[in-house]
């Protein structure tokens, strides 16, 4: 399975899903930065807006105003939207129709409503017996009842992608459920695992290391190749958890 | 036995390569593909095949085939010396491998990746559309294993066109890589520090990035060769701070906290968590693609080194590029 041979070997390669902290102070507004001659970066607020910006990206893909393809990939990060062209004779014509999106008016803020996820809703069994609920429950004050109401009570959004193949940073859930990462990460977590950390959710799409607080488990497949998308999860999905009662 | 080619012996790293599988990035999955793409399309073209066949990609010589059936094959690429039944033929010249003989690349004098390209291509099951080996997150066939048997697919209507390409082989000696800015230049104390240094290529470097490190760095306050070092440092307002997850790109050269920096090479993630200071430009990445281990590097800004752009100022970067 793809759990990532040479994950520890790089720096590069985010050991486990990354936690990372929300802006820290800068000036707010879509920011267009230089990613070398055939890619733009584009800098937004928060991840509502750089879900809701590559969503629209999205409409590139099929771009009237250029015989040529303009978009080869659209990578949503924490607060940014990477977009790819497949060759850099293309990157100026790139470079306006994503700044005329952008002008478009933004989906921003962090309040649940705002979150700009599609109608489109999948539905994820799970099994909450997970090793570190009794952790979570003590972090967060509840019970473990009240963590699993929590975490099947609100819908998530897939937000962005990258840890790997078929993992999704699920945002936009109980806010409640804001714990930190274990200090020692597991070197194998199971795939189907649903965690916790931060301000997110997700679920291991295979086997592979992992530091998130794991409160349950899912027979749901996320990643198959054999699948047309062999990704489960895509950003802006919604995503509402189950309580299947045991382990599922 | 059927027909293709056996394979008696792999040396550090062979795997099945093409073009790579784009456009899977939002859903965790990079382009992977050949590594030197420049040496490894000359190939298919020197067999006269329709672009994107499947080849083996050797790092550092010492692959050893036996032919099981007649096959017409190239090597491209570093200049490992290849031999037939222990005749040595020509590089970038394509040859025929006769039913039952032993084709064996031994180690090139200079860079780092080989390609041997057969006509009708290595025929491996595709897996989202590549028969790429992705060495980060696993998918695409294994490497390639000494007694395994590589299926050769029906070759292409034309033939080879050429007896051989008149190419350079990849340099041994200080290896100059253009450089645009990343996204995260501002992160720097000082971006100089960048091109004032001469850098080495690490042994931990692998299809996922060519890492750097300082021996030998020279420049202000490094008067020549000498021992390890310091990483580039960060600007004062990011020391300690952590960046955002964020998409990064072929060629990127991410800076992480111990400030050696490492070059993106074609199995890079599609995210990471340190910043991209700047970019190689597109046709020196096959050239850092055959950096071998000891190599020095060096950086050259090819584009005037800009801090992060509002909308309105984009000028500048795709207008003046070389």
């Amino acid at each position: 399975m793809p759990s990532g041979p040479d994950a520890d070997s790089a720096a590069a390669a985010t050991p486990e899903p990354a936690v990372g902290g929300p802006t820290h102070g800068e000036r707010a507004g879509p920011r267009l930065l230089p990613c070398g001659e055939s890619a733009v970066l584009i800098e937004v607020t928060d991840t509502a807006a750089a879900i809701d910006l590559a969503r629209r990206i999205e409409v590139l893909r099929s771009h009237p105003a250029s015989a040529r393809p303009l978009v080869e990939d659209i990578v949503a990060g924490q607060r940014t939207v990477l977009v790819t062209a497949p060759g850099a004779a293309v990157l100026s014509d790139l470079r306006r129709a994503v700044t005329e999106l952008v002008w478009a008016p933004m989906v921003s803020g962090d309040s649940r409503a705002a979150w700009p996820g599609e109608q489109a809703l999948v539905e994820i069994p799970v099994g909450y017996a997970g090793p570190d609920l009794d952790v979570v429950a003590a972090h967060t004050g509840l019970t473990r009842d009240e963590v699993v109401a929590a975490h099947t009570g609100t819908d998530w959004v897939v937000g962005f992608t990258g840890f790997a193949p078929g993992f999704g940073y699920l945002v936009g859930g109980d806010p409640r459920l804001v714990v930190p990462r274990r200090a020692e990460p597991r070197p194998r977590v199971a795939a189907g695992s649903v965690a916790l950390a931060g301000p997110y959710s997700g679920i291991y799409p295979t086997e592979s290391p992992g530091g998130w607080q794991i409160i349950g488990h899912t027979g749901a497949v996320l990643w198959d190749l054999h699948r047309d998308p062999p990704a489960l999860l895509r950003p802006g999905l919604r995503v509402r958890f189950v309580d299947a009662g045991g382990p599922s | 036995m059927i027909r293709g080619l056996e394979v008696l012996a792999t040396g550090p790293l062979t795997v099945v390569q093409d073009l790579g599988r784009p456009g899977y990035a939002a859903v965790g999955v990079g382009r992977s593909g050949a590594a030197d793409r420049a040496a490894y399309r000359l190939a298919g073209r020197l067999l006269g095949e329709p672009e994107g066949r499947a080849a083996l990609e050797v790092t550092l010589g010492g692959l050893v085939l036996r032919a099981h059936g007649s096959f017409t094959v190239v090597v491209t690429g570093a200049a490992a010396p290849a031999a037939i039944d222990g005749r040595p033929v020509g590089h970038a010249a394509p040859v025929h491998l006769p039913d039952g003989s032993v084709l064996a690349l031994g180690m090139p004098p200079t860079g780092l990746r080989s390609y041997l390209a057969v006509r009708g291509g290595i025929d491996v099951e595709p897996v989202l559309g590549s028969k790429s080996t992705d060495t980060l997150s696993g998918i695409g066939p294994g490497v390639v294993m000494a007694g395994q048997v590589l299926p050769i697919g029906e070759p292409g209507p034309d033939g080879p066109t050429l007896d051989v390409a008149p190419v350079a082989a990849p340099g041994g000696g200080v290896i100059e890589l253009g450089l645009l800015p990343g996204p995260r230049l501002d992160w720097l104390a000082e971006p100089s520090a960048l091109t004032a240094a001469t850098w080495t290529v690490s042994e931990r470097s692998d299809r996922v990035g060519m890492r750097l490190h300082g021996q030998g760095r020279t420049g202000p306050g490094h008067p020549g060769p000498g021992p390890v070092g310091p990483g580039l440092a960060r600007a004062g307002s990011r020391v300690q701070v952590e960046l955002p997850s964020e998409g990064v790109v072929l060629g990127g050269v991410q800076v992480p906290t111990d400030g050696f920096p490492i070059v993106f090479l074609a199995d890079h993630p599609v995210t990471g968590g340190y910043p991209v200071v700047a970019v190689v430009r597109d046709r020196d990445i096959d050239r850092a693609a055959q950096c071998r281990p000891g190599q020095q590097v060096r950086f050259r800004w090819v584009v005037t080194a800009q801090r992060s752009m509002t909308f309105g100022q984009l000028d500048g970067i795709s207008s003046s590029q070389p």
